[in-house]
């Protein structure tokens, strides 16, 4: 099993906000990343991707169709967008690292296992060079 | 869901490799450079992977500010800007970035405020580096 990773980069602005908690409560727990007009970071998404090599390409996938993959199921949907506003899944989610790994996941997995012999294998999302998130499919 | 939140630090230490159960001979011809009698260093960055549940109310597997907490009493303030073979974790092992990233583990391993560690990387250059998964 050989593990391909392509890497790609988005900026996109959000804020932290419980809105079942009191203001007081929100600003204890999530510090400045409750302003409510938001903020930004340029993220820095890694996509694995596991399979054997196919035999006449030597390609576990076209890296190609796999940065087509991202940009049209990940970076069309959040790059330059606040995603608290205009992603769906963070209407009602909070749109932290984690739950943004969780994300980009579904929204690619269905596109990764329709590939012949490959399988998503781990999503890791940066937000800063020093904090990440990642998920593995796990439930 | 389990997800996984990661977090790096850095901290500079000095160390030099040398193990009581060698000859001087061999501890020159085992380390090289890094047997240099008066020891050199580096600026470490220690990567904390902490794994568990996505917390319903805040989106997060841990608080980071908590985290942060956690790391710089048990593993910063221990060991940044200190001569590693001084410490006590060293005093009967050699500190080669095995050895930090194992004590970093064992460090970590009960004091995280939520979620489980599952693994330390400690890079010692920017060309290498060690992984812990506490097995």
């Amino acid at each position: 099993m050989i593990f391909l990773t392509r890497r790609a980069t988005f900026s996109a602005s959000h804020y932290y906000w419980n809105p079942a908690w009191t203001e007081e409560k929100n600003r204890e727990v999530f510090g400045r990343c409750a302003n409510r007009n938001g903020h930004g970071h340029n993220y820095t998404l890694e996509v694995t991707v596991a399979g054997e090599p196919d035999p006449v390409t030597g390609f576990v996938v076209d890296l190609k169709w796999l940065r087509d993959l991202i940009e049209r199921e990940v970076l069309e949907a959040w790059d330059h967008r606040h995603l608290n506003l205009e992603a769906p899944e963070f209407a009602e989610t909070m749109p932290t690292t984690e739950n943004l790994a969780i994300a980009a996941w579904k929204r690619m997995e269905p596109g990764v296992a329709a590939a012949a012999g490959a399988q998503l294998s781990r999503v890791r999302i940066y937000e800063t060079p020093e904090i990440f998130a990642e998920y593995r499919g796990q439930a | 869901m389990r997800a996984y939140f990661g977090r790096r630090y850095m901290l500079s230490a000095s160390h030099r490799l040398h193990s009581k159960a060698l000859t001087e001979e061999e501890n020159r011809a085992t380390y090289g450079k890094c047997n240099n009698p008066h020891g050199h260093g580096h600026n470490y960055v220690v990567e904390v992977l902490v794994g568990g549940a996505v917390d319903a109310e805040t989106g997060m597997v841990v608080n980071l500010v908590a985290l942060d907490q956690a790391v710089r009493t048990r593993v910063l303030d221990r060991f940044d800007h200190m001569n590693l073979n001084l410490d006590p974790r060293f005093s009967d092992r050699v500190p080669t970035t095995e050895n930090l990233c194992r004590a970093v583990y064992d460090l970590l391993k009960n004091a995280l405020p939520a979620g489980e560690l599952e693994h330390v990387r400690v890079e010692e250059t920017e060309n290498n580096f060690f992984e812990c998964y506490g097995e």
